[in-house]
């Protein structure tokens, strides 16, 4: 945290007036309109922001401390409270990490799963962010019926794992359990109904006037300096920048998939929330595309016996499968030494895990790279010289999740 | 887009530098190069402006702590990544940790003020240069770096605790 209260900020803004008098307000820890606790010291004059010093660290919570002291199986809900609008994302780029780290190549039907669970959590991430936009340009209802939506998905996620929010989802290796007839059932549900509800949503936003003249040109960017930020993510490409580490960097099989990578041209909230828009539809795409193409084979790694947890059948009557159960639970698995570096393509930008092994029964180092903590240090400059409304707008178009801005 | 290869970034590099490029390795395919530490800051900003590579984007920095290696406890480690070639390289710069200064590249990329702080903040690593070297996660009034590996959590294999004490 820094010491906000006893630097006078003033050398760090511009000196631009409107009528002389500025003043200092608090946005935050607690207001309702930053989402989550951060706390930011706006200077303004009037209306008109002049600068801002940003406060974080409010729900640190030391992952990278705790996860040295953790057998790697029991990092997974670690990862969970990163981004905990899409958690599965979290979850499976930890469980490919240590799946690189190891050298092993999980079945296709797997990685297959494992898109469509990461697709439908976008989905949930995206209408959070977008569904947020509106809430403060002030249109409530779509808001409402977005979180009924999101509230499917989370009846689905609820089929595979038995958790809604910080799911745990999957396994190193696989999932522990293959997708039900009641997840096939939920899952279809969701696709034939949600486009409808989605559409309606995008038309009381995408092309009303006042939500229109809210958002565009509300913190804009430009490309060359979210590149110089290490932007990534939808508020990456909302400034032209088409990098998508899902099209990159293939991983869990996406190079199979059909789908377009959506991009702006002003780096505003209205860009993002149009970028966030149409990589819903896309996720809905991919979603399809993955159930037409589900191969057939095995949902887990068979050749893994010392990561995947065995059948509990299997334990209670077999006696390697007891062992196996045992030492990974006591978290005695051997891991080859070495280091390795995943990314994913999460929520809010390119998710990854610098992960240093020295063979013992957890990582000797572990860091994640935490896309919110290195944009959200963008924006006292997008909001300088914008109204106190539009930074509100700016901040929630950044998607910026607490969890994952203090790990 | 042309594809880099590992070998002629790792070419390109000695050419440049000569004797600052220490030790190089391929840890799952990924270039991990070590440099001179005093060397980190023209390295990147070399590699920033060549057109060759077009290296310019920093993903990630952070720091690793070895107890054991006497005069380079503190590994500072760059991941960089060229969008246009789709490569990523990493660089790792080894400090003292009696003496844990290296220069702050700020001014090189923008975005490595908070990764930077963060780095300090847990490593008690000296950037210098850097406009506003504070604690960013944690608490203003600590003493410590926590990450470094003295201070320890507890050790989940212990068995000298009654568990019925302690709620469990």
């Amino acid at each position: 945290m820094s010491d906000t209260y006893t630097k006078k900020p003033e050398s760090l803004f511009s000196n631009e007036t409107i009528d002389g008098e500025i003043s200092t307000l608090n946005l935050g820890p607690t207001h309702p309109a930053t989402h989550g606790i951060f706390q930011n010291v706006l200077t303004v004059d009037g209306e008109k922001i002049l600068g801002s010093v940003q406060t974080i660290g409010y729900i640190h919570r030391a992952f990278e401390k705790l996860a040295e002291r953790r057998p790697y199986n029991q990092i997974t809900p670690i990862t969970d409270r990163l981004n905990y609008c899409s958690s599965p994302i979290n979850n499976m780029g930890w469980e490919m990490t240590v799946e690189k780290l190891i050298g092993v190549e999980i079945p296709k039907r797997a990685q297959y799963m494992r898109v469509i669970i990461m697709e439908l959590s976008r989905i949930a991430d995206h209408l959070v962010c977008n569904s947020v936009i509106g809430v403060d340009t002030g249109a409530l209802t779509g808001f409402t019926y977005m979180f009924q939506q999101r509230e499917a998905i989370y009846d689905i996620f609820e089929e595979v794992c038995g958790a809604r929010l910080t799911t745990n989802i999957g396994r190193i290796g696989g999932f522990e359990r293959d997708f039900s007839p009641r997840f096939h059932e939920k899952l279809e549900k969701f696709l034939k109904e949600f486009p409808k509800h989605f559409e309606e949503f995008d038309s009381l936003l995408l092309r009303n006037r006042i939500f229109m003249d809210r958002t565009i040109g509300a913190g804009p960017m430009s490309a060359e300096r979210a590149l110089d930020y290490g932007f990534t993510g939808p508020n990456l490409r909302a400034t032209g920048v088409d990098y998508d580490v899902r099209v990159m960097n293939p991983y869990s099989s996406y190079q199979d998939f059909d789908f377009i990578v959506p991009v702006g041209t002003q780096g505003d909230t209205y860009d993002r929330f149009c970028v966030r828009q149409e990589e819903v539809r896309q996720s809905l795409s991919i979603i399809r595309q993955a159930l037409d193409k589900m191969p057939e084979g095995s949902y887990f790694a068979e050749n893994l016996p010392e990561f995947y947890l065995p059948r509990k059948e299997d334990v209670y009557t077999k006696m390697e499968a007891l062992i196996y159960h045992f030492k990974i639970v006591m978290g005695e698995t051997p891991i080859p030494a070495g280091e390795v570096y995943h990314s994913v393509e999460g929520g809010n930008g390119e998710v990854g895990y610098q992960l240093i092994s020295d063979g013992g029964r957890t990582p000797y180092r572990l860091q994640f790279r935490r896309p919110s903590f290195i944009y959200y240090q963008a924006y006292p400059e997008m909001i300088t010289g914008q109204t106190i409304s539009d930074a509100v707008l700016t901040m929630s178009s950044m998607n910026v999740i607490a969890g994952e801005l203090d790990a | 887009m042309t594809n880099l290869t590992n070998e002629f970034v790792l070419a390109r590099l000695q050419e440049q530098f000569g004797s600052a490029i220490i030790t190089s390795e391929t840890p799952y395919d990924l270039l991990t190069v070590e440099v001179a530490a005093d060397k980190a800051h023209e390295i990147i900003a070399w590699l920033k402006q060549d057109d060759a590579t077009k290296i310019s984007f920093l993903t990630l920095l952070g720091a690793t702590h070895y107890p054991n290696s006497e005069g380079r406890e503190l590994a500072i480690s760059y991941l960089l990544h060229s969008l246009v070639n789709n490569f990523r390289l990493r660089l790792k710069a080894f400090i003292p940790i009696a003496e844990p200064t290296i220069a702050s590249i700020t001014d090189i990329y923008v975005g490595a003020n908070w990764q930077e702080r963060e780095t300090y903040d847990f490593f008690g690593v000296q950037f210098t240069g850097h406009p506003n070297l504070t604690r960013i996660l944690n608490e203003d009034s600590m003493d410590y770096f926590p990450l470094r590996k003295e201070y320890h959590l507890e050790d989940a294999t212990r068995e000298d605790k009654d568990d019925r004490y302690f709620g469990r």
